[in-house]
């Protein structure tokens, strides 16, 4: 056996050891370029309080919660029960963003399946949400005292996420 | 009842499969014959069965079966009979029940179309293609069975994703599988050939048909998935370097190489090893196409669903696949005799640089499509590679291709005669320089891309008509001949419609009222306003603009913006005019404020070309098999085995 014939199995021994490896990972986690950068700053109208305004400002001082939601999110639905239970805690105050939504739409599904944010920030046309890298909803961002995002959550909130990464997060962020 | 018939069809099926890979095999090997003669038998019953299944599916998507869990996630008794059966294979099960349903054809047609050969070498060649099946059955039925029941019944379907509720998706997948799935015929050639250790003439002449119709399909699959990308996704691109196209663009660059690398082989004897990697080669990167789309590795726009099982169920088959008949081509290939010798300004070293250069664009695209796993499994981070590596690697190594392609056919074998060949070829490239100044600047501004583009497609058009010229003086050329002429012309049609697109496109995102109007590329574009429509499952918002050139009106374009009921998922659907040198194409994008659209609007010259390219290179190809001398062969089999040399 020569040794150059050899030379296309070892080639594609390499490329199975890759593939395994890589079969291991999630690639539809990418790290957000936003996070340890200061939340961008808005001011648009809330939800159930239309008369009034909401801004990342309002909260200086303070750790919080952005989640990303909308009415038309079936993704949403799924995070949505825990959500309702950590906002019942009062652990950390729960902003939502309502994007790319119709204000009837979105009251209705609060209405039928519990509110659990502290108030919802109004995102009708997207512009937000872009600044923010959002790219699929639902997404939820926890941000410091001095307004940095530290951490984003792409897709659901899970029961383990909030457990192993988000709470922890907070209770030291809160502490800092 | 119906499903469950197809399931157990499809579990026959794979017990047949099993038989179909080991006793021909093993007959073909210990010289037992009534071991040997079960292979047509058994590819014949194993197609019947596969063909039952994919039926006993198709007919629970006609009736609406949703108690069937696959045809609940991808029907709705809403959805137009067309699309009912096309998302047979709309989603991961049903296209791998369709890949084993191609595998199951190609099988069948090599145990229809194969009585003149030798009986050993078409046990060992159904043999192969039986243990490949056997693979992907065991695939199916155990991480993917489209078969699964729930109870209760679904009330109705989830839908057919919409971005897939399209004419071109009709055909679009069945044709690349029977591209893809195509190759294991050339795969199963080239194993039975190590198997038996008879690398021959005739070898290469037996699989060059069933590799170049293989090929004409991967062709139109790819040039059909491209098409229905440019119109459907609303982006105006044809071709995005994602890697489910790329899984679909490396073993038609190899397949490419293969089919020169098995005429070089047939005619001279040179090659062999070489072939035979190349053939192994293009198989390889199919299955490793499917993995690559179906275990979630790499993230794409065409998002399937992933379960870590079947990851790494396909990367065992893929080992085993590919990492057995690699050891055997270095166990077995080393003793393969060498062919006729040639000088190094030959058509044969024409040809095997052309090839060289073809295997490493194909390497190039993969290093690109893993790249970012491979960074991602070194923990160096998460990266992804776009059309600028892919763009910048992949021209400089086509541009040699396509100036190979055009003097390689005018080069004699064994030795070629530098002075006769320039003095054709000085004509092709005086008019090819001219051109390459001249048309870009006539269309508006002169780029070193336009240039090289123009270049380049002019020098293979005149080449061939030199080629053409030389070659009617020695009498009616045959078929295969005018195969190669059209399938390099269609390459020149092709890369005219990729450079000119290129070059010259406009485009123009605006926000537009009715009655505004804007200018892109000469034409005006004004819009009329919107109106609400109702399609049988979406309803939809309908754009209306005339278009005028030259004070001219050219055409009405109705662009919609849909919403599917049962998936609220909003589509656009754009509005293209399509024409000889230029598509006009417009897309809503959202609605503004008041009556205002945002509106992107596309000028595209000679993007039509891109497609017609591909069409005249499955033409080609088309041409070639149906020459008359694969026909001849078959009347005169013995005749060709045995004028084998080696």
């Amino acid at each position: 056996m020569k040794a150059k014939f050899l030379i296309p199995l070892a080639a594609f021994g390499v490329l199975v050891a890759f593939l395994a490896v890589g079969l291991t990972r999630d690639p539809h986690e990418i790290p957000s370029p936003l996070v340890s950068k200061a939340a961008p700053a808005f001011k648009v109208p809330q939800l159930v309080a239309a008369d009034k305004a909401f801004s990342p400002a309002d909260l200086k001082g303070q750790v919080w919660m952005l989640n990303v939601w909308a009415s038309w999110c079936v993704a949403c639905r799924v995070e949505h029960p825990l959500l309702v239970e950590l906002g019942r805690s009062k652990i950390v105050p729960l902003i939502g963003l309502d994007y790319k939504d119709k204000r009837e739409d979105a009251l209705k599904t609060l209405a039928q399946q519990g509110n659990p944010y502290d108030l919802s920030a109004v995102d009708t046309d997207g512009r937000i949400g872009i600044e923010y890298g959002v790219y699929g909803v639902p997404e939820t961002f926890i941000i410091d005292k001095n307004g940095i995002i530290r951490h984003k959550q792409i897709g659901p909130v899970t029961a383990e996420a909030l457990e192993k990464t988000i709470l922890p997060l907070i209770a030291k962020l809160k502490n800092s | 009842m119906i499903a469950e018939l197809g399931h157990f069809a499809l579990i026959l099926a794979l017990c047949v499969a099993a038989l179909l890979g080991t006793l021909p095999l093993l007959g073909a090997h210990y010289h037992r014959r009534e071991w040997v003669v079960l292979a047509r038998p058994a590819a014949q019953v194993f197609f019947l069965l596969v063909a039952a299944s994919f039926v006993a599916l198709a007919w629970s998507f006609y009736v609406n079966d949703f108690s069937v869990t696959y045809v609940a996630e991808h029907s709705n008794s809403l959805l137009p009979t067309m699309y009912r059966l096309a998302a047979v294979w709309g989603g991961h099960e049903g296209s791998l029940l369709l890949w084993i349903f191609m595998l199951a054809g190609w099988t069948v047609a090599v145990a229809q179309l194969s009585h003149t050969l030798d009986e050993t070498m078409v046990a060992r060649v159904l043999g192969v293609l039986g243990l490949v099946a056997t693979g992907l059955l065991l695939f199916v039925l155990l991480t993917s069975n489209p078969f699964g029941r729930m109870l209760p019944a679904a009330e109705n379907g989830r839908d057919l994703n919409p971005l897939l509720q399209d004419p071109g998706l009709v055909f679009h997948p069945p044709m690349l599988y029977m591209g893809y799935v195509g190759f294991s015929v050339a795969f199963a050639f080239a194993i039975a050939a190590l198997l038996s250790g008879r690398l021959d003439a005739a070898w290469a002449r037996w699989s060059r048909p069933w590799t170049t119709t293989a090929w004409i399909f991967l062709t139109l699959g790819i040039g059909l998935g491209s098409w229905w990308a440019y119109y459907e996704l609303g982006w105006g691109g044809w071709w995005f370097w994602d890697p489910v196209e790329n899984a679909s663009f490396m073993p038609w660059l190899i397949g490419t190489a293969l089919i020169h690398s098995l005429a070089v082989t047939e005619k001279r004897g040179s090659f062999k090893s070489w072939t035979v990697l190349l053939a192994i080669g293009a198989f390889s990167l199919s299955l490793l196409g499917t993995f690559l789309v179906r275990s979630g590795v790499l993230t794409s726009v065409h998002a399937f669903a992933t379960d870590p099982r079947r990851g790494i169920f396909i990367l065992v088959l893929l080992a085993l696949v590919i990492g057995s008949s690699l050891t055997l081509y270095a166990w077995r290939a080393p003793k393969v005799a060498l062919g006729g010798s040639f000088a190094l300004l030959s058509r044969e070293t024409m040809l095997l640089i052309g090839n060289v250069l073809l295997v490493v664009a194909a390497g190039s695209v993969l290093l690109g499509t893993l790249y970012p796993l491979i960074v991602d499994a070194l923990s160096l981070g998460k990266i992804s590679v776009g059309p600028p590596y892919f763009n910048t690697v992949f021209v400089p190594l086509m541009a040699p291709v396509l100036f190979l392609m055009a003097a390689a056919p005018l080069a004699r074998w064994k030795h070629a005669d530098v002075k006769q060949m320039a003095r054709g070829l000085w004509i092709a490239a005086v008019l090819a320089v001219g051109a390459a100044i001249a048309i870009p600047l006539a269309m508006g501004g002169w780029t070193v891309l336009t240039g090289l583009g123009t270049m380049l497609a002019i020098w293979v058009g005149t080449s061939m008509g030199l080629q053409i010229a030389k070659r009617l003086k020695s009498g009616i050329p045959p078929l295969s001949f005018w195969g190669m002429q059209l399938g390099h012309l269609g390459i020149a049609v092709f890369v005219v419609g990729v450079t000119l697109v290129g070059g010259f496109q406009e485009e123009k995102d605006v926000r537009m009222e009715p009655g505004d109007t804007v200018l892109v590329g000469g034409h005006e574009f004004k819009f009329m306003g919107v109106t609400q429509v109702q399609g049988p499952n979406y309803s939809a918002a309908r754009g209306q603009f005339e278009v005028t050139q030259g004070g001219r009106r050219s055409s009405t374009l109705y662009p919609e913006k849909r919403n599917y009921v049962s998936s609220s998922m909003p589509m656009t659907e754009a509005a293209i005019d399509a024409g000889l040198t230029r598509d006009v194409y417009v897309s809503l994008g959202e609605p503004l404020e008041g009556q205002a659209w945002a509106v992107r609007v596309y000028f595209k010259p000679f993007v039509d070309w891109i497609w017609g390219g591909c069409l005249l290179m499955a033409l080609g190809g088309l041409c070639a098999v149906s020459d008359r001398r694969y026909r001849l062969r078959m009347r005169a089999p013995a005749a060709a085995l045995q004028g084998a040399t080696t």
